[in-house]
Formats: C-alpha cells, structure tokens, sequence
C-alpha cells in the first residue's frame, strides 16, 4: 500500500476510484457526545477578526470590495492570495486577494460586463470586444438557438430564473477523489476511459472524447493551483491536514471557473474524519490542530464571492452561493455516518460564529445517534444556521454516498449530476388557461390562443380541463428551453473541473421547477368549495376575482385541498416527461423557491385564492402566509403530502420558530425532556 | 360523547414531554389573574368534537408525535371529567401517552362515585402536569379565586396512587416569589413521591391582549413580567425545601422548630 495509505483498510478502492468504498472500509462512527470538541485557536480568531474587518469595508462600499476587470478567471489563471499567510494552515483563494470578485464571462459577457458596471468598475475594453467577436458565450449561444416562443415565456415570466445568462452550477465535483488519489493517478484514469471510448464517431463519442480531454487538461491545470501554493497535489494527501488542502483546492478550481447558481462542495466530513481519526491515534496532530484545519477551511468556503448583478440578488434575496456541505446520514448497512467530524464541522458554527454559508446540511435519519441529534438541535438553536433534510427518504433512491446541491438537490457524489432548470410558474399558468394564453400583465398572447373562460363565475371541471391543457403546453416549451440551454452551456462553458471529478458514465437529472404551488392549489379549492367571479378589463381578460363562500386552505392538514396540491404536482411532472431532454437526463422535479418567490409573485396577475397582483407566491411548498391556521404540524402534514416520487429533486418548506416556543429551558429542548429533579436537586447542591 | 374543545394546538411542546396534540378544553372554574387564556374560563361554548375526531386528526399526524402524545388542557379538563375519561381510554388503547395539565381545584373525597371516575382517568393518563399556583391559601384565594385545599390534597392523591406528576409553578413579582412560600412549597413537593420534574416559569403578561379584545380589565396590568433569572432563583429556592424535607432538616422560616 502506498506510503499515505498508511493504516487504511484497503479494497476495490484501491484499484478503482471508488472514495465511498474507501469511507465505508474505514470510517469510524462516533456515538459520544459534543465534549470533545476544542474551540478556537489564537490564529483563528485573528483570521475571523481580519475577515469581519474586510466583511466590514466591503459592506461600507456597496457590497462589493474589489473586482479583476481583466484577468479572465481559470484554475490556474491567479498568483496566491492570503488573509495572513503565517496564520492561515488552510490556503487559497479565488483570485490572488480575498475579496477580490473574479472575472468570468463564458456563461455571458454581458453579464459579467453588468456586474461590473453595476459595482462600478469597468471591464477591459479587449476582454469585452473578444468575448464578443472571437469567443461565443453559453448566453449568445442560447439565444441563436431560441424560439419566439421561448423568448416571450421568458419575458413574461411564466418561465423564470432560467440560467441562461449565467452559471446554472448545482454540478459537485467529487472534491474527495483529489485527496484519496493524487492528481496522477485520476489524469491516468481519464486517459483510460479516453482510450475506451467507442471508436465510430458518432456526435455523441465525439463530444465525449473531446469533454475527456477537457477534463484531463482541467486536472492538469488544478496540479499547477496547488504549485501556486507551494503544494504537490500529484500525490495522495498524506495526513488530515493535507486532505483538507488538496480538496478544497479541487473544489477551488470549481469555483474559480464557475460562477454557478449553487456551487456545492458534497458530503466531505466523514471522509475527511478517517484522516483525522488515523492522525490522532498516530498522534501526529491534536484535536485543538484538527478543528483548526476545520476552522480554517470553513473560513475559506465562508469567503467564497461572484460577480453578481443587482437583478441577481434580488431574485435570490442576497448574494448566496450555495456551498452546500451534506453532514450524517445512515449508511446502507446500517451504521449512522456521523463521526467526531461530522460535529466538528457544526462546531464551526460556535468558534466563527454563525453564518448562512457554507450551507450546512444534517442529513437527518430517526437513526442518528442522540448525542448528535441533541448537538444538532443545541446548534440549531444558538446558531439558527442548519438545514435539515430528510435521509431515510432519500437514501432509498440515492444510496448511502449522495450530496445535496444548492438546498434540496441530491446526487450521488461523482456518479450524478444535475441539469438544473430554474422553475416554470404554474399559478401563472392558471391564469393564462383562464384567459386563453394571454397574460395578465402584459396582456399579450404568450401562450397558445386555447379556449378562454367566458362564464362570469369559474366552474372547476371547466377550469381543470383549460389547465391540464395549458400545463402541457407550459411542460413542452419549458423542457426545450432547457434543452436548448444546457445544449450551450455544455457547449460553451463545461463545467470542466467538476466533471474531472466525475465517473466516465454519469447519470443526468433533468431537473424541472415549480413556483406557486400553494396559490394554485388554494385557486382550485376556491373555485371548487367556494364560488370564485371573475373580474374583467375592458378587452374581457381576467384580471381579479372575488371569493364569495369559504374553502379548504392548504396547510391545515385538509385532504380536499391538499390532495389537489398532490393531483398537481403528479399531473405537471407527467407533462415533463413526455417531452424529449437533452442527453438522455432524468426527468425531475423540485418544489422549493425559497427566496425567488417574492420576484416570481411581483410579476403574476391577482389569483382565484384571494391573492392580490404583485404579491409574493408562498416560498417552496410552503402553505401560503397566515392560510395554515391550525398549528405547525398540520401545516407540515400538508407539506408531507406531497408525492416525493414526483418531487425527487426536493420539497422544501420555509418554518420558522422562536426557541422558546420549543422548549422552556434550553435545557429542555436538547437535554432529557422529562428533567429529572434528582438530578436537578443535586445540581443545586454543587 | 361530546366534548367541548376551545381550540388545538397542533405543535405543543410545552406541555409534556415531546411534541404533543394539545387539546384546549372548554370551560374553568378559577379566574387567575394572571390566566393567559381568559376566553377559556366560560362553560358555554366551544366546539363540539368526539374523542373519535380528535383522535382521528391525531392518527393522520401520528409520524410527528413520536415520543409525544396527547395533551388535555384548558380551562379546566376536569370540568369535562367524563368526555376526557373517554378520550383518554380510547387513546391508551392506542398507546398514545396521555397527559392531563389541570388544576385540581375541582377533586374532592368526599362523593365516592366522584372518586371512582377520577379513578378511572386516572387509570389511563400517563402524566399529570399539575399547577400549584400557591402554597399560602390566602393568597391563593386572591390569585385565584379558590382554596388551595382541593389542589394540595389532589397531589397527595396522586402520590398515594403513584401517578407521575410535573410540577408547574408561575412565579409573579410580589405573589408568587417570596422566599418563604416558595421554601414551603418546596417542602409541600418534598413530600411527594411521584414528582419527576419542576417547571418554574416567569409570568408574562402576552395574555393583556386578549383581555383587551374581550373588553375586560386585566387584573396584574401593573405588576411587571418576571425575569428568566427570577425564574430560577425561585426554583433553586423551592429545590431547596424539596431538599430540607427529604433529608429530615426543620423549616428554615419556621420560628417554632
């Protein structure tokens, strides 16, 4: 075994780049509690406090602090930057100074010209002139390829947020392989699967064999990141620290060439543990040293920065990035996942103080070990920064080595990746079934001129058959649009890196979105228990309505509305897949705009549920605001109605909730529920 | 039968171990000043449900009340001593841990037939959360508009049968947190052998609004809200007398002994 593998079990891993193999030979599950954990060095506080300071003037001039107008970002295209090269054991940024936004114009030189100009600087004449003349971008390309028709979705905002301007990410690199491996041995692996690809060159062998070349030159190039650093990553990481390094590098390099929607780092912690529980029982480093190297990493992944347009944060409500890090879960032999990692990763969240990124992400099973749960919630509660996700539903389809992308996505790490597809407006397509394919904002026909409404009172059968219609046609133009995007984004701004992290045979989830469930679903309820007239401008087009009676409010744990929420996304996922998608892609579907829902309500017409014009749509599954009137858990029953074989690519609800309302004492909600008063009588006494 | 419930909760994780159905019911006949639920007290009203509909809309929930269960409480659940005998015993059958949060102002021992029905709830509730609002009857007379004397012997009650019962005390700036009554209430708990846990919690006055929509007074408006930290400095006081008792030590703020 080689010298870095030192003490590992081995396995097929060795002979095949199999990392859950390797995990699963070696990792040791921890059932203690959180007492082990060590908190902040010197070193990290003068870090943290260096960051607030430039977090700080960053704030102070606008949001952004310094942008690279000219140096077209690549794996390899900066010198090193540090915060405090002495201090910092975890090195490498972006460009070659922490905050300092790169520049990446393959996804669209004008959106990389307008987040520029909008933070007011301004983009190197000759980078704006060849990104114009000599290179295409994934944006010109998907606009030579549009249809009037795609076109004027867009425009109207029945299909949103599509990422044809800009990065679509929601792709994770297996960041792990670059540790385990060496770059090396996974350049010597590409060129194998180059040498077996088919040999008649059918458009499909040959886009592979070029993508393959692609990868292996990207693979070269993130060895020279690491020469940048002063490190050999050609080589296995040969200690915890090392691990750490040579996989955020991989993921750097990611981040460094895609300026993606949601750039996600996977499932690392436990991985990372077998390194750090092999170092400790070999005493080559401490406890205090290895939540350092977490500390520091975590630091980095905090540090993570775009170029991003005003518009852009505003339909995501900020300036996220997604780095999504996918902790616990239960394996498929049973054991739990979580090890002293798992709560070492979390504990960041105490010794830099809270933060929305990385997005930290439980993989929440009934089988965790309780000392974790009770971290969990003890975390959640003094952190409010934890997402929490649902394994026992997702291992049954995606395995035991899955992460998830931006916030609900899941892929099996290196084996699946994701086309992700922003969101078609389905309360939109209401009304346009109501008013025959015509919008209610723009007035303009958008959609096909179907059989409008003409009664003055909606009635429900006659509603529901114009819908059904009307979804389908809303299905087709919307999975060719995105066939038409991912088509040039493969084309002109692969996610080379990512895919180098990637087996050679990768399953593609097509994913779909739906924005507005709750207000269609309330709509149909009001049109079906309650009597819903119809309010209409002078050329006859819907544009209000009046409720008269009341109705079954999604969000109460009421089956003849929430059943209808069901009916939806089951009959809306059926058109999806009865359209063709590109390169053979999975059709999926997710339920989760949880922040474009203010932007996405802005522009859709009054609804038959009482909704006013302009309003926000509910976010993700949520019930719509102050609807759910009897408690959380009819609320939340509701939300679990939904059929997650139809939604696989997730179901997200919004719920928020004072900590007090979850217990009396802190004590209460994370310790024993029933206090024993002997024990506390002998507190007392202490 | 039918019960007459004021409201559900469907999310209680306050009133019992785990997150809880908790089941607000019609009716009660003190008038605590500091009663957060004022539009609770009217025997009159509410809706009319059977312990089947309640039970149903648990089951259809059941996943999110693992380790939790059912929760009665008011107004007064004793008030409909019999409706709640029912939904009690058709709950343990269905092995949902049953909790009834009460006052106890209504027991008494002396109607035989009395005894046996609060023998028979009893049989199937799990946990009482019982509400001792003072140790001084006088003063709970004015706190609550009741002897004390029903409530006290109620416990003693439930320790003679071994139900488990959580304490709950409020403490109020000036009626409930003096030393010497919350000492002695300590001892009264002391002398109880069923008690698993003490709940102190600070009075809070977020029920003045709802007096306000019914257009009544609000009888503490100028007593402030007790602190968190007052909360504790009373349990640890009453921890105290629970401690004196049980190791055989006199009362401290009794000049006779």
């Amino acid at each position: 075994m080689r010298t870095e593998w030192r003490a590992f079990t081995g396995g097929v891993w060795e002979r095949e780049i199999n990392v859950r193999d390797f995990i699963q030979k070696n990792y040791t599950p921890y059932d203690g509690d959180d007492s082990f954990l060590a908190g902040p060095t010197t070193a990290t506080n003068a870090l943290w406090a260096q960051v607030m300071d430039l977090s700080k003037q960053e704030r102070e001039a606008g949001g952004v602090l310094d942008m690279d107008t000219k140096t077209i970002s690549t794996i390899s295209s900066h010198g090193p930057g540090y915060l405090d090269k002495d201090k910092e054991t975890i090195v490498g940024f972006q460009t070659d100074k922490p905050f300092k936004r790169s520049l990446q114009p393959y996804g669209g030189i004008r959106m990389a010209e307008k987040a520029c100009a909008d933070n007011g600087y301004t983009i190197d004449p000759e980078v704006k002139k060849f990104f114009t003349i000599h290179r295409k971008t994934h944006n010109a390309g998907v606009f030579d390829a549009y249809t009037q028709e795609m076109r004027d979705c867009r425009s109207n905002h029945i299909i949103t947020g599509l990422p044809d301007a800009y990065g679509r990410g929601r792709i994770i690199g297996d960041y792990r392989r670059v540790a385990l491996y060496g770059i090396d041995r996974l350049i010597a692996d590409k060129e194998e699967q180059k040498d077996t690809t088919r040999t008649t060159m059918y458009s499909d062998v040959i886009r592979e064999r070029e993508e393959l070349s692609e990868q292996i030159r990207a693979l070269k190039e993130l060895k020279e990141l690491g020469n940048i650093y002063g490190f050999d990553i050609s080589k296995p990481a040969a200690n915890v620290k090392e691990a750490i390094q040579w996989l955020y590098f991989a993921y750097l390099a990611a981040v460094k060439e895609q300026n993606g929607a949601a750039m996600s780092l996977g499932r690392t912690s436990t991985f990372i543990d077998v390194y750090a529980q092999r170092d400790l029982e070999e005493g080559i480093f401490t406890e205090e040293e290895i939540q350092e190297f977490v500390d520091h990493f975590i630091m980095k992944l905090r540090l993570v920065k775009f170029a991003r347009t005003p518009e852009y944060n505003e339909l995501f409500s900020g300036d996220p990035t997604w780095v999504t890090e996918s902790i616990g879960g239960v394996g498929i032999d049973g054991r739990h996942l979580v090890t002293k990692s798992s709560f070492r990763y979390l504990h960041t969240l105490k010794n830099l103080g809270t933060a929305p990124e990385p997005n930290l992400t439980v993989l929440w099973s009934t089988k965790l070990p309780e000392n974790f749960k009770r971290f969990c919630a003890k975390t959640s509660i003094e952190s409010s920064s934890i997402q929490y996700e649902n394994d026992d539903l997702m291992r049954v389809t995606h395995g035991d080595d899955y992460a998830i992308a931006c916030c609900v996505s899941s892929m099996r790490v290196g084996k699946e990746m994701q086309f992700f597809g922003a969101r078609a407006n389905l309360a939109k397509c209401l009304l346009y079934a109501i008013n025959g394919g015509i919008d209610e904002v723009t007035k303009k026909q958008v959609g096909p001129k179907f059989r409008p409404i003409t009664s003055e009172y909606l009635d429900y059968e006659e509603v529901m058959a114009a819908y059904k219609d009307m979804m389908n046609w809303l299905a087709r133009v919307y999975v060719n649009t995105l066939n038409v995007i991912h088509y040039m984004h493969d084309k002109y701004s692969y996610e080379r890196i990512q895919m180098a992290l990637h087996d050679k045979k990768v399953t593609r989830w097509f994913a779909t979105g739906i924005a507005g469930l709750s207000v269609v679903a309330d709509s149909l309820s009001a049109i079906k228990y309650a009597k819903v007239k119809t309010v209409r401008d002078e050329n006859g087009i819907v544009t209000d309505y009046i409720i008269e009676g009341d109705f079954p409010k999604y969000g109460n744990n009421d089956d003849r509305v929430d059943m209808i929420a069901n009916e939806l996304v089951h009959t809306f996922m059926n058109y999806v897949k009865g359209n063709h998608t590109y390169r053979g892609g999975i059709p999926t579907t997710s339920i989760l705009t949880i922040t474009s829902n203010v932007v996405y309500g802005k522009n859709t017409g009054a609804t038959p549920d009482g909704r006013k014009k302009g309003e926000a749509f509910a976010p993700g599954a949520n019930p719509m605001h102050l609807r759910d009137t009897h408690g959380a858990v009819a609320s939340l029953a509701s939300v679990a109605k939904l059929p997650f074989k139809d939604a696989q690519d997730g179901i997200s609800n919004t719920f928020s909730i004072v900590p007090g309302a979850l217990g009396k004492e802190d004590q209460i909600f994370t310790g024993d529920l029933e206090v024993d008063l002997e024990l506390a009588l002998n507190e007392d006494q202490k | 039968m039918t019960g007459y419930i004021h409201s559900i909760e469907s999310f209680g994780t306050v009133d019992g171990p785990g997150v809880r159905m908790v089941i607000f019911l019609q009716g009660c006949p003190m008038r605590c000043q500091y009663c957060h639920n004022p539009d609770t007290w009217k025997m009159a009203g509410g809706t009319p449900m059977t312990s089947e509909e309640l039970l149903k809309q648990y089951e259809s929930s059941r996943n999110f009340y693992r380790g939790g269960g059912i929760t009665a409480t008011g107004g007064e659940p004793l008030m409909q001593l019999d409706f709640v005998t029912e939904l009690f015993e058709a709950a343990a059958k269905k092995d949902i841990h049953t909790c009834l949060d009460t006052s106890g102002v209504t027991f008494h021992r002396n109607d035989p037939d009395y005894l046996k029905k609060i023998d028979r709830l009893l049989d199937s509730t799990d946990l009482v959360m019982l509400d001792i609002k003072h140790i001084d009857d006088t003063r709970h007379k004015t706190l609550t508009g009741h002897s004390n004397e029903n409530i006290l012997d109620f416990a003693q009650y439930l320790s003679d049968r071994d139900i488990p019962v959580w304490i709950r005390h409020v403490t109020v700036p000036k009626i409930s947190d003096e030393t010497p009554d919350l000492y002695r209430l300590g001892r009264f708990i002391g002398g109880l052998k069923n008690v698993k846990a003490l709940d102190v919690l600070p009075y809070h006055d977020m029920g003045k609004v709802k007096y306000e929509s019914l257009g009544m007074e609000y009888p503490l408006k100028d007593t402030p809200p007790m602190s968190k930290e007052g909360a504790v400095a009373a349990k640890k006081i009453i921890l105290s007398g629970i401690r004196d008792v049980r190791t055989g030590l006199p009362d401290r703020y009794c000049s006779q002994n």
